[in-house]
């Protein structure tokens, strides 16, 4: 067993994750570019995610860090059949930390039973993608001042999507109010709403975007993927809807920022994209803040 | 002359000393047997099936001579059975009765629903959390999946 992983975003308490914040700000103010000298960081990557990849490698090698890695499981010892087992227990010898992707849930988890050394998950399957809800998080604080009395509008996949089923449960602690926004088959599943309910958090259900828009402090987008609907008719017809076009964003609060976990499809216009309202391509420079900052953090550098 | 209550119990004989479980559904029988690892033990057990039970229709028992098992181990029956009854048999007196208590957390017994899920492909134990109610369902402890009590799998 090693001594801290970040495998789901709940392995941390909200003070842990308010620290994390903290460490990344005084990264984007202050880069530290010595804080890794003589670490080796592996990037184990079991299925190809070439931007996770690179937001963590950027990471590393702002602090000064050394790579080694596989960013391709075929070429790697894993086509031969060796276990996961025996991979994470080889490269925990080689390396100081592991940044791991895989494409069977639960896989992170295992891997940081068997390691040595700390563990970050870059995500397992559709199950857990912790460092996205950090620079969700710290993208929310930078842009409004604050984490708390956030009125946040999820629209697109709740169903399925992981990002916001993390992000909804890390921000419960901080009051916020959410409007969900989805075609009713990929409405946000009844856990979710019974853990908000059970928080006292206030939330509504909505089958489009509503009137409501001036109210949002951030909307976060997703993608609504085709292969979720049996009947490819009614995606055509629904995945219009879900659609943010600048036009609609004409009464939105000057602060109002569009977040998104990316990559987008169709559901953010191109034309949002020149209005200040766009922060997804910020946000995505802000995952490189959060992860040098959970790095150091796993490592003890940072406390 | 016997009372009702006698000619039921005698349709599987006594036992001297040994572990008797007993108001275990029918249906689950062979589960029970599978966790207990009774298809390997070496000692006397003895299986009444399909027996009438004014609680369940149809109920099982089984008899173990000679056998004592530890809380932890007989415990996991709870999952499949949670009506079932232990009753410890010193003598052929029954010297303690009580019902199985659902564990907290059960390790390497059941298969995880869900496909896509570590354990399915690694060689490895399974975890599960215990989440109790009506019907007992386990939540995976590595891709957090629940399995409810209709697809519990017995490894």
């Amino acid at each position: 067993m090693n001594n801290k992983s970040l495998i789901s975003i709940t392995d941390f308490s909200t003070k842990e994750i308010l620290r994390v914040l903290e460490i990344a700000e005084g990264f984007e103010k202050n880069p530290e570019p010595h804080l890794l000298d003589g670490k080796v960081v592996a990037t184990l990557f079991f299925e190809p995610s070439t931007r996770t990849r690179l937001s963590f490698e950027s990471a590393v090698n702002r602090m000064g860090g050394r790579i080694i890695g596989f960013s391709d499981p075929n070429i790697s010892s894993v086509s031969k059949g060796e276990t996961l087992k025996d991979t994470i227990r080889i490269v925990s010898n080689y390396c100081d930390l592991i940044v791991m992707r895989h494409p069977l849930e639960g896989s992170s988890r295992y891997a940081s039973e068997v390691a040595t050394v700390p563990v970050v998950n870059a995500g397992d399957g559709a199950n857990q993608h912790p460092t996205q809800t950090l620079l969700d998080m710290y993208s929310i604080k930078k842009t409004q001042g604050r984490l708390d009395n956030i009125n946040i509008f999820m629209v697109g996949d709740l169903k399925y999507g992981r990002t916001v089923h993390s992000l909804l449960q890390a921000m419960s602690p901080f009051n916020p109010t959410f409007h969900f926004v989805s075609h009713p088959k990929l409405r946000l599943p009844d856990e979710y709403k019974a853990f908000l309910d059970s928080k006292g958090v206030k939330y509504y259900e909505h089958e489009q975007f509503s009137d409501l828009i001036p109210e949002a402090d951030i909307i976060y987008m997703t993608r609504v993927q085709r292969e979720r609907f049996s009947d490819l008719v009614e995606y055509e017809k629904t995945k219009d809807v879900y659609v943010l076009r600048n036009s609609m964003l004409d009464n939105a609060k000057p602060t109002m920022k569009i977040l998104h976990p990316l990559p987008r499809i169709n559901e953010i216009n191109q034309d949002v994209d020149p209005n200040p309202k766009a922060y997804y391509f910020e946000q995505a420079r802000n995952g490189v803040f959060a992860r040098q900052a959970v790095i150091s953090y796993v490592l003890g550098l940072k406390h | 002359m016997f009372t009702k209550m006698e000619k039921k119990e005698l349709k599987v004989s006594a036992i001297k000393n040994g572990t008797v479980i007993d108001h275990i559904p029918a249906k689950d029988l062979f589960k029970v047997v599978k966790i207990l690892g009774l298809d390997r033990i070496d000692t006397p057990v003895t299986i009444g099936n399909n027996l009438d039970s004014e609680k369940f229709g149809k109920k099982a028992i089984i008899k173990v001579s000679d056998k004592f098992f530890e809380d932890k181990e007989i415990n996991k029956i709870a999952l499949i059975a949670p009506t079932a009854n232990l009753n410890i048999i010193r003598d052929y007196e029954v010297k303690e009765k009580r019902p199985v208590e659902l564990p907290q957390s059960v390790k390497g017994i059941c298969k995880c629903i869900n496909p896509k899920c570590i354990t399915n492909s690694e060689p490895m134990a399974t975890k599960f959390d215990v989440i109790p109610g009506k019907t007992v369902s386990l939540k995976c402890f590595y891709c957090g999946k629940v399995t409810d009590h209709d697809h519990i799998e017995i490894i």
